[in-house]
């Protein structure tokens, strides 16, 4: 049913798709790649939150979250959240807060791992999506001997390197012309190879990183699965109040010549 | 008078005898005669008002909820989102209905620009609106500002140090506004103070003063001219009809078509693509971080943009202020004979159509980052808004003079 009338609202989605559009900034590199990740999909996100909890919050926290939050609306029994979720020494309704110390994060990485409560929001799921999947071999990265497309330079080491295995990047000298008028050669990336296998194949690591990344939208509102499906009889009650009201106008309105 | 005063008995009569609620009644709704042609165009003064509530209604809750300070301001606004029972309601509505006021005062404005509405007799009408408008870009500035996302932060840079481009008193203006050598502590207390006490009280009074005006006058309509001039044998315009029950009811249908739009935004797309809440202003504020393209929520980007449009900042910031500013003028800069657009010439039709395009225009280019084709563009359509405001007085007085109807234009349902 969400589901359903949320197609009937498609008149609003695209508006709201264009005001996107109308908002985004900058130009979108042929690599990048649309999370296509969805919300609702309750599975998708218990998923996600299993993939954060064992790979991500080691360093990252989602300070605004608790845990007693996430296992109620992801559906996650108390017996699970107290054995899988909860981490030994803290309570159920503890934040879900790193246990790296910030100065330690400080030496190790040079900046501590940002908190990830809203990332979803501030940058939107695909570029996690892309973050995620687009990590890469480069000997000149001496700290992590890997750099990432959507994040050059991230101070972040692959992570999900037993999961993805780590891909080499395949480049092109291409030459266009300058704002000077001659021509300039750039490296642009061109193509990802496998390098060493991970455990899971391709399209199984684009669902991983996907559920990941749906989690994290979750996390950024927490409220958004309540909020649509109130809002499905908010705005029935309102169309069928216009519909009353719009039939009373027109009773008084015959008067008028 | 003492006819309406005596009618029923008991409690009525007691009541009316101390506060005239039914003299109320009958001087403001039944006995208020406004033009029968009003077309969806008069929908948004009476919403306006419908917003105006609402924003004061949750921001009383969302003030409960609220703490100002640079360190506890934005956790504030996500504890309310997460954990304050319907809180994320209650913050959705109020932000969203930033948003939606400005989308109705603009539409309102349209609404004038198209019919005349700002001609005389309403000049002062017209100026006290836009005394309202002025106010309410302050309160949302200063509501932006406090979440105190990064966005919040560096909008409120860039704005608050347009002040410092005053000659003489500009930096130690600048200092007096952020109440510290930077925005901090002192900057989001006194505008937490300025945006929930100062600026609702003077916009309460500037409404109801729009609204005393109103009645004085009458309203506009679509056709520009005076129901007032051409009264019946009772002595009620021949083209008027009462305030109540008609456009009461008339009023509750744009009520229930706005509320459906409101309610489809807030429950399903609240940041709408982050245009109603921009998405970096999700971190928290970072004055050692500069978020990637600088630019205020949408409403106030037509007059970024002919800011960034100018290349000396001073000469931009004072081009800006003259944008704004001009709209005082313009029931003086209009020498038309008529006022409503239907009975104006090509050349105004076209003038006034630039004007809207222009205006939308800038809007977008406001939004974009300030480089390349969009820098020129900003030029272009910065020249187009001010020319406007030149050639007004010229073209008006031109072709505004043809012949009007007697009566309003109306077709029975």
């Amino acid at each position: 049913m969400p589901t359903k009338f949320a197609s009937l609202l498609g008149a609003l989605v695209l508006l709201a798709g264009a005001s996107g559009s109308f908002a985004n900034e900058g130009g979108h590199a042929g690599w990048q790649r649309e999370a296509d990740n969805e919300v609702a999909n309750l599975p998708s996100l218990q998923r996600g939150a299993r993939n954060f909890m064992s790979y991500c919050s080691g360093c990252h926290s989602i300070k605004y979250m608790r845990y007693s939050r996430l296992a109620e609306d992801l559906k996650i029994s108390d017996k699970l959240r107290d054995e899988m979720l909860v981490r030994p020494g803290e309570k159920f309704s503890d934040y879900i807060v790193s246990s790296m110390p910030a100065a330690d994060a400080q030496e190790w990485f040079g900046k501590p791992p940002p908190d990830l409560s809203l990332v979803a929001r501030s940058r939107g799921s695909d570029w996690i999506f892309n973050f995620l999947t687009t990590f890469y071999a480069d000997p000149a990265s001496r700290q992590t001997g890997v750099n990432n497309l959507q994040l050059p330079g991230t101070a972040m080491p692959h992570v999900l390197a037993s999961v993805q295995g780590v891909q080499s990047a395949v480049w092109d000298n291409v030459e266009h012309k300058g704002e000077d008028g001659k021509p300039v050669v750039t490296t642009e990336f061109k193509s990802f190879e496998p390098g060493v296998v991970g455990t899971l194949t391709p399209e199984q690591f684009d669902e991983f990183a996907r559920d990941t990344v749906n989690f994290l939208q979750y996390v950024s509102d927490p409220a958004q699965l309540e909020r649509q499906s109130l809002g499905i009889w908010v705005v029935l009650f309102l169309l069928m109040f216009t519909g009353i009201a719009y039939m009373l106008k027109t009773e008084y309105w015959k008067d008028v010549r | 008078m003492s006819a309406t005063m005596d009618k029923g008995g008991g409690f009525r009569a007691w009541l009316n005898k101390r506060l005239p609620v039914d003299q109320f009644v009958a001087d403001q709704l039944t006995g208020y005669y406004a033009p029968k042609n009003f077309n969806i165009w008069y929908f948004f003064g009476s919403l306006a008002l419908l917003v105006f509530v609402m924003q004061i209604v949750t921001g009383i809750f969302v003030t409960m909820h609220f703490k100002a300070g640079e360190a506890s301001a934005f956790n504030s606004v996500e504890y309310l989102r997460r954990e304050v029972p319907y809180g994320w309601l209650l913050q959705y509505m109020h932000a969203v209905g930033a948003s939606f006021f400005f989308i109705v005062v603009y539409l309102h404005m349209a609404r004038a620009f198209l019919y005349g509405s700002y001609k005389g007799p309403r000049e002062l009408l017209w100026v006290i609106g836009m005394l309202i408008y002025l106010a309410l870009m302050a309160e949302a500035f200063m509501g932006y500002v406090l979440p105190y996302g990064n966005m919040s932060y560096w909008g409120a840079q860039v704005i608050i140090n347009l002040f410092g481009t005053i000659p003489g008193i500009g930096p130690d203006l600048v200092e007096w506004i952020r109440g510290d050598y930077g925005i901090g502590d002192a900057t989001l207390t006194r505008f937490f103070s300025l945006h929930v006490v100062a600026l609702p009280f003077v916009i309460a009074l500037l409404i109801a003063l729009h609204l005393v005006a109103l009645r004085q006058t009458g309203s506009n309509n679509p056709d520009g001219i005076e129901i007032k001039e051409n009264l019946g044998a009772d002595g009620k315009p021949k083209d008027g009809i009462p305030f109540h029950p008609y456009y009461t009811l008339k009023d509750i249908v744009g009520v229930g078509l706005f509320l459906t739009a409101f309610a489809i935004v807030v429950f399903f797309v609240p940041t709408f693509g982050g245009l109603f809440m921009e998405g970096p202003n999700f971190e928290p504020a970072n004055p050692s971080s500069t978020p990637e393209h600088i630019a205020p929520v949408w409403y106030f980007t037509p007059y970024y943009a002919i800011l960034r449009a100018v290349p000396d900042q001073k000469m931009g910031a004072l081009l800006m202020a003259l944008s704004v500013v001009a709209f005082l003028f313009l029931p003086w800069l209009d020498r038309a004979k008529n006022k409503s657009i239907r009975y104006r010439g090509l050349a105004s039709k076209i003038l006034l159509g630039t004007f809207f395009v222009t205006f939308l225009m800038l809007m977008w280019l406001g939004l974009k980052p300030a480089d390349g084709i969009y820098v020129l563009l900003a030029r272009i359509f910065t020249v187009l808004y001010f020319a406007f405001y030149i050639l007004l007085p010229f073209v008006s007085k031109a072709d505004g003079n043809g012949p009007v109807p007697e009566r309003v234009t109306y077709h029975a349902h």
